[in-house]
């Protein structure tokens, strides 16, 4: 009997359960449908014309590229001061953010006898660095400063503080405490015992996230050059606001960019890879 | 074995020795060449020139208007008549039976009352502006210019005394100017001005109570429409403020971010399974797969979207198609991975059954990739969110373009202040909804 009973229980949860699927796939459907549609109707252009389209902006800056012919590498060359620039940006902000960020997650993981009244505070100050979109810290920046990298370098710094910064308070709550307990047992004080307990267990994962908050700075830099931050943005801001006749220059942009994208991308996968002691990292 | 270990020490102390030196040499050498580093950069970022050239007292006029609104009293000698306007705009000018109580008119004379014992008094063509501490400029406009009279003694800071201008600025909040053709004077008051209902629009200046009872009422103020509804319209319309444009732009940019990332969910899945090497023996395959991974992810967003803004032109399908590229890549990667990682031994139980090649995927497989692909998927929606309003400034639309607009003709910091209050909301209202979704789905909260 109660077997029965149980077996009807199941078969009445699972179908409860199928329910909810379906409903949540046809939700799922149903947005992307009619948003498509909606989005459709909102742009400017539609989308079949727009397919029809797709392909005459790249074929015509790879015609061009085409036509310059071997000088194409050197307007390339011509543009390495510029993506160094951005790098830059990306590095230099990578490095004050994570600087910033150790400070932050120092004092707001409970595990690392952070003091009490501070934890709050503090990590409500990397939500709030966190939700600024870079762009507007940047926009608000330029407007006071002038067109120039550091208030790009800035905005970026101060998302990567937040962003590395929640992640690195979660690499803390993970580490093992038995170091720290035995240093502060020799009578180590706050400083020592992070410096000799709980760094060395979670430098590796710190790098790791490090490099790989360094690779998404390079594009957000590349990004915020275009709203006047400088670097290899601003210049393709100018290619392509010329219209006809600078395709061979966009071209190069392009490419320089996918290609040092690309390099940063497999570097720091290879470290990451070595760093966490595993051969792929994500 | 204990004795070969005694004879040949594993560790010996010079390798120690060694490896203690290299060590320290890392720990000197590193915050060096950081240091070094960030020299390089501060100057080919150029920071001392731009230290020279920063201009402080724009964010401080910035600070300013974003909180604060400003009540124009002009005279204009060539129409000869007054205005008292808010902003100095059409839209908003009081009617001359109903000017504020700091200003008097009175015939000829009119009395604007600063506050504090700042007061400004215009008669014809002169003004006399009296300031506390200091003394009584008076200012007359004549055919070629300005003619002032200032008190004996220095000429202060926040005075600019132009043969064609006169520019008077004593504290933050007043200001008194006067030229060839006209006379201004400037009150500014804290908060947002018309910030509901426009300055001419009949519910100006109803408190909350009032429009309850409005929206209830069977008395239509406009005969076409419930009154509910002109209340509502009247709010979106409202031209300062532009409501119902900014909740547009915010929904365009909701929208690139969440179609986007379901696209790229949607065709990242399937790809991850090409690329993953126990589902996929084919080298072929499963390296193209890889490669169009990272071409996808390699392009970027910023030219990707410039592509699409080419060919579809402006608005939510543009951002969303840019951000769906990039993503594909990027999920497909961290999808395929998690594949790679999956338990076999679940597989080979579904197959003992006798399942299909589909039904081995859908009981064997899905379950153990599950809370990854939805975990991914919510985080890439946090952040494409933020993403949406930088493609939006590139030219896509959305939120990013309204407020980039608005900054570049810096017509009213309120204006921006407003939006980027709204954007910011915005974003942390993702993060909550995915912080929670991620919770109820995966953790089972």
């Amino acid at each position: 009997m109660a077997v029965a009973a149980l077996e009807q229980e199941i078969m009445s949860l699972r179908k409860r359960r199928q329910l909810y699927s379906l409903i949540g796939v046809l939700l799922v459907i149903g947005v992307v449908v009619s948003g498509y549609s909606k989005s459709n109707s909102m742009n400017s252009g539609g989308f079949f014309q727009g397919l029809s389209q797709f392909f005459d902006y790249p074929s015509e800056i790879v015609v061009e590229a085409w036509q310059s012919g071997p000088a194409f590498f050197g307007i390339m060359a011509g543009f390495l001061p510029a993506m160094l620039e951005t790098l830059n940006i990306a590095a230099v902000a990578t490095l004050i953010g994570g600087a910033l960020a150790v400070v932050l997650a120092m004092a707001s993981s409970r595990n690392v006898d952070s003091w009490g009244p501070l934890i709050p505070v503090t990590r409500r100050l990397m939500d709030i660095t966190r939700a600024f979109p870079e762009l507007i810290i940047a926009l608000f920046l330029i407007f006071i400063l002038g067109s120039s990298p550091v208030p790009a370098m800035i905005a970026v710094a101060l998302h990567t503080a937040g962003a590395l910064g929640k992640l690195f308070s979660e690499v803390n709550e993970n580490i093992d405490r038995k170091p720290i307990e035995g240093l502060s047992a020799c009578g180590a004080n706050w400083l020592q015992r992070i410096r000799y307990g709980v760094m060395p267990q979670v430098a590796p994962n710190y790098l790791s996230y490090f490099l790989l908050r360094l690779e998404i700075n390079v594009r957000a830099s590349a990004i915020l050059g275009f709203v006047g931050a400088g670097g290899i943005g601003q210049e393709l801001r100018r290619t392509i606001g010329w219209g006809q006749g600078a395709g061979d220059e966009t071209a190069a942009i392009f490419v320089l960019l996918f290609i040092t994208i690309m390099i940063i991308d497999q570097v720091s996968s290879y470290l990451r890879g070595k760093l966490v002691g595993s051969d792929r990292a994500h | 074995m204990a004795i070969d270990t005694l004879d040949a020490p594993v560790i010996d102390h010079e390798r120690v020795f060694e490896r203690v030196q290299r060590r320290a040499w890392i720990t000197i050498a590193a915050p060096l060449a950081v240091i070094a580093y960030l020299t390089y950069t501060w100057f080919a970022f150029g920071v001392p020139e731009l230290l020279e050239r920063a201009q402080p007292d724009r964010a401080v006029i910035l600070a300013t208007d974003s909180v604060a609104y400003k009540v124009h009293v002009v005279k204009d000698f060539r129409r000869d008549e007054v205005d008292v306007a808010i902003e100095g705009e059409r839209t908003a000018t009081y009617a001359p039976d109903d000017y504020p109580d700091w200003v008097v008119v009175d015939g000829e004379r009119i009395e604007v009352d600063l506050g504090q014992g700042y007061l400004v008094e215009i008669a014809g063509q002169t003004a006399r502006f009296t300031v506390p501490g200091y003394g009584t400029i008076v200012s007359t406009a004549v055919a070629d210019g300005v003619e002032t009279q200032l008190p004996p003694g220095p000429v202060p800071e926040w005075l600019r005394d132009d043969p064609r201008k006169l520019d008077a600025r004593p504290s933050l909040d007043r200001r008194v100017q006067v030229t060839r053709t006209k006379i201004e004077v400037h009150n500014y008051f804290g908060g947002w001005e018309n910030f509901w209902f426009p300055f001419n629009s009949q519910l100006h200046g109803m408190s909350i109570g009032q429009l309850y009872a409005l929206a209830l009422s069977g008395d239509r103020l406009d005969p076409q429409t419930s009154n509910l509804w002109f209340i509502v319209n009247e709010f979106l319309e409202n031209p300062d403020w532009q409501h119902g444009h900014v909740f547009v732009a915010l929904f365009e940019t909701i929208m690139m971010a969440v179609l986007g990332t379901i696209t790229a969910a949607a065709f990242g899945l399937p790809l991850a399974f090409l690329a993953a090497k126990n589902f996929t023996p084919s080298l072929i395959l499963r390296f193209t797969t890889r490669r169009l991974f990272d071409f996808l992810r390699g392009i970027d967003m910023l030219i990707w979207s410039l592509i699409f803004i080419r060919a579809f032109g402006l608005g939510p399908l543009t951002g969303a198609l840019a951000i769906a590229f990039t993503d594909t890549g990027s999920l497909g990667k961290l999808f395929s991975e998690a594949l790679e990682n999956i338990d076999n031994k679940q597989v080979e139980g579904v197959r003992a059954t006798g399942a299909s090649q589909l039904q081995r995927y859908r009981f064997g497989v899905i379950p153990q990739i599950l809370p990854v692909f939805v975990s991914q998927v919510l985080y890439f929606l946090e952040s494409n969110t933020r993403s949406a309003t930088v493609i939006g400034a590139l030219g896509a639309g959305g939120i990013g373009l309204v407020l980039v607009e608005t900054m570049k003709t810096s017509r009213d910091w309120e204006n921006t202040t407003y939006i980027i209050i709204m954007t910011i909301v915005v974003v942390i209202a993702m993060d909550q909804l995915s912080s929670w979704l991620r919770r109820k789905l995966i953790e089972g909260k």
